[in-house]
Protein backbone atom coordinates (compact mmCIF):
# COMPACT_ATOMS: atom_id res chain seq x y z
CA UNK A 1 0.00 0.00 0.00
CA UNK A 2 2.59 2.53 0.96
CA UNK A 3 6.25 3.49 0.03
CA UNK A 4 8.65 4.49 2.99
CA UNK A 5 9.44 8.32 2.17
CA UNK A 6 12.62 9.19 1.45
CA UNK A 7 12.98 12.25 3.41
CA UNK A 8 16.76 13.72 2.41
CA UNK A 9 16.02 17.20 1.11
CA UNK A 10 17.67 19.91 3.24
CA UNK A 11 18.36 23.72 2.75
CA UNK A 12 18.89 27.00 4.38
CA UNK A 13 16.08 28.54 5.73
CA UNK A 14 14.41 31.92 4.30
CA UNK A 15 15.43 35.27 6.03
CA UNK A 16 11.87 35.53 6.79
CA UNK A 17 11.70 32.30 8.74
CA UNK A 18 15.77 33.43 10.56
CA UNK A 19 13.49 36.15 11.71
CA UNK A 20 10.97 33.91 13.00
CA UNK A 21 13.73 32.04 14.80
CA UNK A 22 15.22 35.08 16.63
CA UNK A 23 11.56 36.34 17.49
CA UNK A 24 11.14 32.93 19.31
CA UNK A 25 14.19 32.79 21.03
CA UNK A 26 13.62 36.13 22.13
CA UNK A 27 10.07 36.36 23.52
CA UNK A 28 8.99 36.54 25.99
CA UNK A 29 8.15 32.88 26.55
CA UNK A 30 11.75 31.52 25.20
CA UNK A 31 13.42 28.94 27.49
CA UNK A 32 16.01 30.46 29.49
CA UNK A 33 18.16 27.47 29.53
CA UNK A 34 20.10 24.90 26.96
CA UNK A 35 16.83 23.32 25.75
CA UNK A 36 16.80 26.00 23.15
CA UNK A 37 20.17 25.73 21.83
CA UNK A 38 20.03 23.17 19.37
CA UNK A 39 17.24 24.22 17.49
CA UNK A 40 17.83 24.75 14.35
CA UNK A 41 15.99 25.76 11.29
CA UNK A 42 15.25 22.76 8.34
CA UNK A 43 12.91 22.64 5.44
CA UNK A 44 11.21 19.08 5.22
CA UNK A 45 9.81 18.56 1.42
CA UNK A 46 6.62 20.47 0.90
CA UNK A 47 7.12 22.80 3.76
CA UNK A 48 9.26 26.19 4.18
CA UNK A 49 12.09 26.25 6.87
CA UNK A 50 10.31 25.64 10.46
CA UNK A 51 12.03 25.56 13.81
CA UNK A 52 13.84 21.59 14.43
CA UNK A 53 13.15 19.84 17.09
CA UNK A 54 13.90 16.39 16.48
CA UNK A 55 14.94 14.93 12.19
CA UNK A 56 13.49 11.74 12.90
CA UNK A 57 10.31 11.07 14.15
CA UNK A 58 10.02 15.11 12.41
CA UNK A 59 9.22 17.21 15.29
CA UNK A 60 8.95 20.93 13.27
CA UNK A 61 7.35 24.16 14.99
CA UNK A 62 6.25 27.26 13.37
CA UNK A 63 8.03 30.62 14.11
CA UNK A 64 5.14 32.68 15.92
CA UNK A 65 5.28 35.34 13.51
CA UNK A 66 3.80 33.41 11.13
CA UNK A 67 0.81 33.76 13.01
CA UNK A 68 0.12 37.34 12.04
CA UNK A 69 -2.50 35.83 9.79
CA UNK A 70 -6.13 34.07 10.26
CA UNK A 71 -5.15 30.58 8.67
CA UNK A 72 -1.61 29.36 8.89
CA UNK A 73 0.08 28.28 5.41
CA UNK A 74 -0.40 24.44 4.92
CA UNK A 75 3.14 25.22 3.84
CA UNK A 76 4.18 26.12 7.49
CA UNK A 77 2.15 24.68 9.81
CA UNK A 78 3.93 22.75 12.60
CA UNK A 79 4.68 18.71 12.13
CA UNK A 80 4.36 16.13 15.05
CA UNK A 81 4.77 12.69 14.86
CA UNK A 82 5.50 9.68 17.34
CA UNK A 83 7.29 6.94 15.23
CA UNK A 84 9.43 7.43 12.32
CA UNK A 85 8.29 5.24 9.14
CA UNK A 86 5.45 7.71 7.79
CA UNK A 87 4.23 6.03 4.51
CA UNK A 88 3.72 8.18 1.39
CA UNK A 89 -0.22 7.33 1.06
CA UNK A 90 -1.40 6.31 -2.55
CA UNK A 91 -5.01 7.59 -2.59
CA UNK A 92 -5.41 4.63 -5.39
CA UNK A 93 -4.49 2.01 -2.07
CA UNK A 94 -6.08 3.99 0.90
CA UNK A 95 -9.08 2.38 2.50
CA UNK A 96 -10.79 3.55 6.06
CA UNK A 97 -11.79 0.98 7.51
CA UNK A 98 -14.85 0.79 10.48
CA UNK A 99 -14.74 -2.29 12.25
CA UNK A 100 -14.76 -2.88 16.35
CA UNK A 101 -16.41 -5.37 18.65
CA UNK A 102 -19.33 -2.92 18.49
CA UNK A 103 -19.74 -2.07 15.30
CA UNK A 104 -22.91 -3.69 13.61
CA UNK A 105 -21.65 -3.95 9.39
CA UNK A 106 -17.61 -3.14 9.20
CA UNK A 107 -17.33 -1.29 6.41
CA UNK A 108 -14.49 -0.09 4.36
CA UNK A 109 -14.23 3.28 2.08
CA UNK A 110 -12.09 4.83 -0.75
CA UNK A 111 -10.85 8.12 -0.91
CA UNK A 112 -13.51 8.66 -3.44
CA UNK A 113 -16.72 7.44 -1.39
CA UNK A 114 -15.88 9.14 1.85
CA UNK A 115 -15.82 12.58 -0.47
CA UNK A 116 -18.99 11.08 -2.58
CA UNK A 117 -21.55 9.62 0.18
CA UNK A 118 -20.97 11.66 3.00
CA UNK A 119 -21.99 15.25 3.19
CA UNK A 120 -19.26 17.70 3.27
CA UNK A 121 -18.80 20.21 6.22
CA UNK A 122 -16.03 22.82 6.72
CA UNK A 123 -14.81 24.06 10.10
CA UNK A 124 -12.08 26.51 11.10
CA UNK A 125 -10.28 25.08 13.65
CA UNK A 126 -7.10 25.39 15.90
CA UNK A 127 -4.97 22.51 15.85
CA UNK A 128 -2.81 22.56 19.20
CA UNK A 129 -0.83 20.13 20.38
CA UNK A 130 -0.99 19.23 24.39
CA UNK A 131 2.84 20.24 24.38
CA UNK A 132 2.60 23.23 23.33
CA UNK A 133 5.73 25.82 25.29
CA UNK A 134 6.79 22.40 27.19
CA UNK A 135 9.89 23.67 26.84
CA UNK A 136 9.30 27.00 28.92
CA UNK A 137 8.12 24.83 32.18
CA UNK A 138 11.09 25.30 34.80
CA UNK A 139 11.81 23.09 36.10
CA UNK A 140 11.99 21.37 32.77
CA UNK A 141 10.36 18.80 32.21
CA UNK A 142 11.34 15.49 29.48
CA UNK A 143 9.66 15.80 26.14
CA UNK A 144 10.17 17.53 22.95
CA UNK A 145 11.08 20.78 24.14
CA UNK A 146 8.55 22.98 22.26
CA UNK A 147 8.04 26.65 22.35
CA UNK A 148 4.97 28.39 21.40
CA UNK A 149 4.95 27.65 17.60
CA UNK A 150 3.20 24.05 18.22
CA UNK A 151 0.02 25.03 16.49
CA UNK A 152 -1.56 26.66 13.70
CA UNK A 153 -5.21 27.59 12.66
CA UNK A 154 -7.04 26.27 10.06
CA UNK A 155 -9.87 25.64 7.56
CA UNK A 156 -10.73 21.56 7.62
CA UNK A 157 -12.91 20.44 5.02
CA UNK A 158 -14.43 16.88 5.63
CA UNK A 159 -17.38 14.82 6.60
CA UNK A 160 -18.27 14.47 10.03
CA UNK A 161 -17.38 10.96 11.95
CA UNK A 162 -20.66 10.39 12.97
CA UNK A 163 -22.26 10.14 9.27
CA UNK A 164 -19.29 7.76 8.91
CA UNK A 165 -20.17 5.87 11.96
CA UNK A 166 -23.89 5.67 11.45
CA UNK A 167 -23.14 4.42 7.97
CA UNK A 168 -21.43 0.80 9.81
CA UNK A 169 -24.01 1.04 12.34
CA UNK A 170 -23.55 1.75 16.15
CA UNK A 171 -24.03 -1.46 18.43
CA UNK A 172 -25.33 -1.09 21.77
CA UNK A 173 -22.49 -1.95 23.92
CA UNK A 174 -20.38 1.12 22.36
CA UNK A 175 -18.33 2.84 24.80
CA UNK A 176 -15.69 4.29 22.49
CA UNK A 177 -14.26 5.08 19.38
CA UNK A 178 -10.87 4.00 18.75
CA UNK A 179 -8.42 5.41 16.08
CA UNK A 180 -4.99 4.78 13.94
CA UNK A 181 -3.12 5.89 11.43
CA UNK A 182 -1.04 4.45 8.62
CA UNK A 183 2.23 5.93 10.18
CA UNK A 184 4.32 3.26 12.29
CA UNK A 185 7.31 2.33 14.24
CA UNK A 186 10.57 0.80 12.98
CA UNK A 187 9.96 -1.99 14.96
CA UNK A 188 7.38 -4.51 15.17
CA UNK A 189 7.27 -4.33 18.82
CA UNK A 190 7.00 -0.88 18.75
CA UNK A 191 3.63 0.37 20.37
CA UNK A 192 1.18 2.31 17.29
CA UNK A 193 0.17 5.64 17.84
CA UNK A 194 -3.39 4.59 18.85
CA UNK A 195 -5.83 7.04 20.35
CA UNK A 196 -9.64 6.59 21.01
CA UNK A 197 -12.72 9.15 21.72
CA UNK A 198 -15.59 8.66 24.09
CA UNK A 199 -18.70 7.60 22.02
CA UNK A 200 -20.25 10.95 22.43
CA UNK A 201 -17.52 12.75 21.00
CA UNK A 202 -16.85 10.81 18.20
CA UNK A 203 -20.43 11.60 17.36
CA UNK A 204 -20.23 15.43 18.23
CA UNK A 205 -21.62 17.16 14.57
CA UNK A 206 -18.05 19.04 14.72
CA UNK A 207 -16.10 15.97 14.92
CA UNK A 208 -14.71 15.46 11.10
CA UNK A 209 -12.55 13.12 9.21
CA UNK A 210 -11.13 15.95 7.07
CA UNK A 211 -9.14 15.65 3.55
CA UNK A 212 -8.48 19.17 2.99
CA UNK A 213 -7.00 21.98 4.26
CA UNK A 214 -7.03 25.72 3.70
CA UNK A 215 -8.41 24.24 0.22
CA UNK A 216 -6.31 22.22 -0.30
CA UNK A 217 -5.77 18.57 -0.19
CA UNK A 218 -3.47 17.82 3.54
CA UNK A 219 0.13 18.22 3.62
CA UNK A 220 1.93 14.48 3.35
CA UNK A 221 2.95 16.16 6.94
CA UNK A 222 -0.36 17.01 8.04
CA UNK A 223 -1.87 13.64 7.51
CA UNK A 224 -2.85 13.00 3.55
CA UNK A 225 -5.12 11.74 2.53
CA UNK A 226 -7.45 11.71 5.76
CA UNK A 227 -7.29 12.97 9.51
CA UNK A 228 -8.75 13.70 12.54
CA UNK A 229 -10.50 16.78 13.49
CA UNK A 230 -11.41 17.46 17.26
CA UNK A 231 -11.93 20.91 17.43
CA UNK A 232 -11.28 22.10 20.75
CA UNK A 233 -9.39 19.30 21.84
CA UNK A 234 -5.74 19.03 21.79
CA UNK A 235 -4.15 17.61 18.75
CA UNK A 236 -3.21 14.80 20.21
CA UNK A 237 -6.49 12.45 19.02
CA UNK A 238 -6.20 14.50 15.57
CA UNK A 239 -4.82 10.81 14.10
CA UNK A 240 -3.02 11.72 10.94
CA UNK A 241 -3.38 9.30 7.76
CA UNK A 242 -6.42 8.22 9.05
CA UNK A 243 -6.85 4.18 8.14
CA UNK A 244 -8.65 2.53 10.60
CA UNK A 245 -11.40 3.14 12.94
CA UNK A 246 -12.92 0.87 15.88
CA UNK A 247 -15.85 0.98 17.58
CA UNK A 248 -15.47 -1.13 20.69
CA UNK A 249 -17.00 -1.77 23.68
CA UNK A 250 -14.41 -1.73 26.05
CA UNK A 251 -11.74 1.18 27.15
CA UNK A 252 -9.04 1.49 24.81
CA UNK A 253 -6.25 0.12 26.97
CA UNK A 254 -3.11 1.27 24.70
CA UNK A 255 -0.22 3.05 25.93
CA UNK A 256 -0.69 6.36 24.12
CA UNK A 257 -4.39 6.49 26.40
CA UNK A 258 -3.45 4.73 29.79
CA UNK A 259 -0.14 6.25 30.31
CA UNK A 260 0.61 9.41 27.69
CA UNK A 261 -0.81 12.31 27.70
CA UNK A 262 -2.68 12.23 31.03
CA UNK A 263 -2.87 14.75 33.86
CA UNK A 264 -3.26 15.01 37.02
CA UNK A 265 -7.45 15.20 37.96
CA UNK A 266 -7.02 17.61 41.01
CA UNK A 267 -5.62 20.69 38.95
CA UNK A 268 -7.25 21.10 35.71
CA UNK A 269 -11.16 21.03 34.48
CA UNK A 270 -12.85 17.73 34.26
CA UNK A 271 -12.03 15.77 31.24
CA UNK A 272 -15.01 14.37 30.09
CA UNK A 273 -13.70 11.45 29.59
CA UNK A 274 -14.90 9.07 32.24
CA UNK A 275 -14.09 5.69 30.86
CA UNK A 276 -10.23 6.80 30.89
CA UNK A 277 -10.18 7.76 34.51
CA UNK A 278 -8.79 6.79 37.44
CA UNK A 279 -8.67 8.22 41.29
CA UNK A 280 -6.01 10.44 40.05
CA UNK A 281 -5.25 10.84 36.51
CA UNK A 282 -7.24 11.65 33.53
CA UNK A 283 -6.36 12.28 29.65
CA UNK A 284 -5.71 15.86 28.45
CA UNK A 285 -8.93 16.77 26.49
CA UNK A 286 -9.73 20.28 26.31
CA UNK A 287 -7.45 23.18 25.45
CA UNK A 288 -7.35 25.72 27.68
CA UNK A 289 -8.01 29.21 27.28
CA UNK A 290 -4.49 31.04 26.04
CA UNK A 291 -3.00 33.94 24.36
CA UNK A 292 0.14 34.75 22.51
CA UNK A 293 1.91 38.27 21.49
CA UNK A 294 2.62 37.65 18.21
CA UNK A 295 5.06 41.01 17.61
CA UNK A 296 6.83 41.49 19.98
CA UNK A 297 9.86 40.25 21.57
CA UNK A 298 11.51 40.05 24.97
CA UNK A 299 14.34 42.95 25.19
CA UNK A 300 13.27 44.94 21.87
CA UNK A 301 14.21 48.29 21.39
CA UNK A 302 11.12 50.68 19.88
CA UNK A 303 11.52 54.48 19.22
CA UNK A 304 9.20 56.21 21.81
CA UNK A 305 7.76 58.12 19.03
CA UNK A 306 5.42 56.56 17.37
CA UNK A 307 2.60 54.42 18.47
CA UNK A 308 3.47 50.64 18.93
CA UNK A 309 0.54 48.18 17.92
CA UNK A 310 0.37 45.29 19.84
CA UNK A 311 -0.65 42.27 18.21
CA UNK A 312 -1.78 38.76 18.90
CA UNK A 313 -4.07 35.47 19.81
CA UNK A 314 -6.19 34.10 21.42
CA UNK A 315 -7.95 30.85 21.95
CA UNK A 316 -9.89 28.19 23.98
CA UNK A 317 -11.51 25.03 23.86
CA UNK A 318 -14.46 25.71 22.03
CA UNK A 319 -16.56 28.51 24.60
CA UNK A 320 -14.77 31.04 22.47
CA UNK A 321 -12.85 34.28 23.24
CA UNK A 322 -14.51 37.20 25.47
CA UNK A 323 -11.89 39.53 25.94
CA UNK A 324 -8.10 40.29 25.61
CA UNK A 325 -6.81 43.03 28.31
CA UNK A 326 -2.92 44.06 27.44
CA UNK A 327 -0.95 45.76 30.50
CA UNK A 328 2.41 47.98 29.90
CA UNK A 329 2.91 48.55 33.49
CA UNK A 330 3.26 44.38 34.31
CA UNK A 331 0.03 43.84 35.31
CA UNK A 332 -1.13 46.88 37.39
CA UNK A 333 -3.48 48.91 34.87
CA UNK A 334 -5.16 46.62 32.15
CA UNK A 335 -6.71 48.01 28.72
CA UNK A 336 -9.07 45.82 26.36
CA UNK A 337 -7.79 44.86 23.15
CA UNK A 338 -9.58 44.65 19.78
CA UNK A 339 -10.94 41.63 18.61
CA UNK A 340 -11.04 40.70 15.07
CA UNK A 341 -13.26 38.75 13.00
CA UNK A 342 -14.58 35.83 14.54
CA UNK A 343 -13.88 32.82 12.26
CA UNK A 344 -16.59 30.69 14.81
CA UNK A 345 -15.62 29.38 18.55
CA UNK A 346 -13.17 26.61 17.63
CA UNK A 347 -10.61 29.33 15.90
CA UNK A 348 -8.38 31.17 17.40
CA UNK A 349 -9.03 34.92 17.39
CA UNK A 350 -6.68 38.05 16.27
CA UNK A 351 -6.28 40.66 18.20
CA UNK A 352 -4.72 43.94 18.90
CA UNK A 353 -3.93 47.07 20.64
CA UNK A 354 -2.38 50.20 20.21
CA UNK A 355 0.26 51.31 22.65
CA UNK A 356 0.84 55.03 22.70
CA UNK A 357 3.24 55.63 25.66
CA UNK A 358 4.19 58.81 27.21
CA UNK A 359 7.98 58.73 27.66
CA UNK A 360 10.72 56.25 27.66
CA UNK A 361 11.97 53.45 29.38
CA UNK A 362 11.48 50.28 29.85
CA UNK A 363 7.35 48.78 29.83
CA UNK A 364 6.46 45.09 31.01
CA UNK A 365 3.71 43.86 28.48
CA UNK A 366 1.44 41.18 29.18
CA UNK A 367 -1.44 40.00 27.70
CA UNK A 368 -4.51 37.55 29.27
CA UNK A 369 -7.35 35.93 27.76
CA UNK A 370 -11.10 35.08 29.08
CA UNK A 371 -13.00 33.07 27.96
CA UNK A 372 -16.70 33.08 27.21
CA UNK A 373 -17.51 30.48 29.83
CA UNK A 374 -15.27 33.22 31.91
CA UNK A 375 -12.08 31.38 31.74
CA UNK A 376 -8.63 33.07 32.58
CA UNK A 377 -5.08 32.72 32.09
CA UNK A 378 -3.11 31.28 35.32
CA UNK A 379 0.04 33.90 36.30
CA UNK A 380 2.07 30.76 36.11
CA UNK A 381 1.87 27.50 34.53
CA UNK A 382 0.42 24.65 36.55
CA UNK A 383 3.01 22.02 36.96
CA UNK A 384 2.23 19.06 35.70
CA UNK A 385 4.34 15.60 34.97
CA UNK A 386 4.20 15.50 31.00
CA UNK A 387 4.58 19.21 30.63
CA UNK A 388 0.95 19.85 29.24
CA UNK A 389 -1.53 23.03 29.06
CA UNK A 390 0.89 25.50 29.56
CA UNK A 391 -1.31 28.79 29.48
CA UNK A 392 0.37 30.87 31.61
CA UNK A 393 0.30 34.92 30.68
CA UNK A 394 2.81 35.74 28.71
CA UNK A 395 5.36 38.68 29.93
CA UNK A 396 7.78 40.64 27.95
CA UNK A 397 9.90 43.34 29.00
CA UNK A 398 10.15 45.97 25.58
CA UNK A 399 12.75 49.62 26.09
CA UNK A 400 11.21 52.78 24.61
CA UNK A 401 13.77 54.92 23.26
CA UNK B 1 20.22 -11.62 10.35
CA UNK B 2 17.73 -10.93 7.53
CA UNK B 3 15.98 -8.95 9.87
CA UNK B 4 19.17 -7.05 10.99
CA UNK B 5 20.02 -6.29 6.96
CA UNK B 6 16.40 -4.93 6.51
CA UNK B 7 16.55 -2.63 9.34
CA UNK B 8 19.89 -1.47 8.43
CA UNK B 9 18.97 -0.83 5.40
CA UNK B 10 15.67 1.02 6.61
CA UNK B 11 17.90 3.02 8.32
CA UNK B 12 20.11 4.25 5.67
CA UNK B 13 16.72 5.08 3.66
CA UNK B 14 15.21 7.18 6.72
CA UNK B 15 18.35 9.02 8.00
CA UNK B 16 17.83 13.04 7.16
CA UNK B 17 20.90 14.66 5.70
CA UNK B 18 20.38 17.28 8.97
CA UNK B 19 20.69 14.39 11.36
CA UNK B 20 24.13 13.04 9.87
CA UNK B 21 25.36 16.10 11.58
CA UNK B 22 24.23 15.61 14.94
CA UNK B 23 27.55 14.79 16.86
CA UNK B 24 27.38 12.62 20.19
CA UNK B 25 30.37 13.03 22.39
CA UNK B 26 32.97 10.62 21.44
CA UNK B 27 33.58 8.47 24.70
CA UNK B 28 33.57 4.95 25.43
CA UNK B 29 29.76 3.52 24.78
CA UNK B 30 29.15 6.05 22.07
CA UNK B 31 29.27 2.86 19.70
CA UNK B 32 26.29 1.19 21.47
CA UNK B 33 23.92 4.36 21.87
CA UNK B 34 24.42 4.72 17.84
CA UNK B 35 23.54 1.59 16.92
CA UNK B 36 20.76 1.38 19.66
CA UNK B 37 18.83 4.56 19.87
CA UNK B 38 19.23 5.64 15.99
CA UNK B 39 17.52 2.10 14.76
CA UNK B 40 14.14 4.36 15.85
CA UNK B 41 14.77 8.16 16.02
CA UNK B 42 17.41 10.55 15.43
CA UNK B 43 19.72 11.52 18.43
CA UNK B 44 18.41 15.13 18.86
CA UNK B 45 16.08 13.40 21.21
CA UNK B 46 19.93 12.59 23.44
CA UNK B 47 21.46 16.39 22.79
CA UNK B 48 17.55 17.84 23.90
CA UNK B 49 17.24 16.17 26.93
CA UNK B 50 20.93 16.84 28.39
CA UNK B 51 20.15 19.47 30.77
CA UNK B 52 16.67 17.84 31.67
CA UNK B 53 17.39 14.17 33.04
CA UNK B 54 20.03 12.97 35.43
CA UNK B 55 21.20 9.75 35.89
CA UNK B 56 17.89 8.27 37.02
CA UNK B 57 15.81 9.97 34.45
CA UNK B 58 18.22 8.65 31.50
CA UNK B 59 17.32 4.58 33.59
CA UNK B 60 14.02 5.19 33.56
CA UNK B 61 14.27 6.83 29.47
CA UNK B 62 16.37 3.48 28.45
CA UNK B 63 14.08 0.95 30.55
CA UNK B 64 11.19 2.97 28.66
CA UNK B 65 12.60 2.60 25.30
CA UNK B 66 13.25 -1.11 26.15
CA UNK B 67 9.97 -2.08 27.92
CA UNK B 68 7.52 0.34 26.37
CA UNK B 69 8.48 0.98 22.95
CA UNK B 70 9.97 -2.21 22.16
CA UNK B 71 13.88 -1.58 21.82
CA UNK B 72 15.33 -4.69 21.34
CA UNK B 73 18.53 -3.77 23.44
CA UNK B 74 20.07 -6.55 25.75
CA UNK B 75 20.93 -6.00 29.20
CA UNK B 76 25.04 -5.50 28.72
CA UNK B 77 24.14 -2.71 26.13
CA UNK B 78 21.53 -0.95 28.62
CA UNK B 79 24.12 -0.93 31.37
CA UNK B 80 26.44 0.89 28.79
CA UNK B 81 23.96 3.28 27.03
CA UNK B 82 22.49 4.40 30.67
CA UNK B 83 26.51 5.06 31.65
CA UNK B 84 27.09 6.88 28.74
CA UNK B 85 24.00 9.06 28.76
CA UNK B 86 24.12 9.63 32.41
CA UNK B 87 28.22 10.51 32.01
CA UNK B 88 28.06 12.83 29.14
CA UNK B 89 24.21 13.80 29.04
CA UNK B 90 23.31 14.13 32.65
CA UNK B 91 22.11 16.86 34.24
Amino acid sequence: MVDRRHFIKKSAGSLAALGGLALLQRSGLAAATGAEESTILDTLPGKEALIKKTYRPPNYETPINYFDAPFTPNNLFFVRYHNAVIPDVKISEWRLRIGGDAVLTPLELSLEQLRRDFKQVEIAALCLCAGNRRGLFQPHVPGIQWGSGAMGNALWRGVRLKDVLAGAGIGKSALEVSLAGADSGVHKTTPDFVKSLPLAKALDENTLIAFEMNGEPLPHWNGFPARLIIPGWTATYWIKHLTAVNIISKPFDGYWMKTAYRIPKDRFPSGQFSSQETETAMPITEIVVNSLITNLVDGQTLPNAKPIEIKGVAWDGGNGIARVEVSTDGGINWHQATLKQDYGRFSWRQWHWVFESKRPGAYRIMARATSHSGAGQPLEPIPNPSGYHHNAVQKITIQLA
Amino acid sequence: MRTLILLLSFFAATATAGESRIFLKDRPGKNQVVAQCAMCHSLDYITLHATILDRAGWEKTVGKMINIMGAPINNADKQIIIDYLAQNYGK
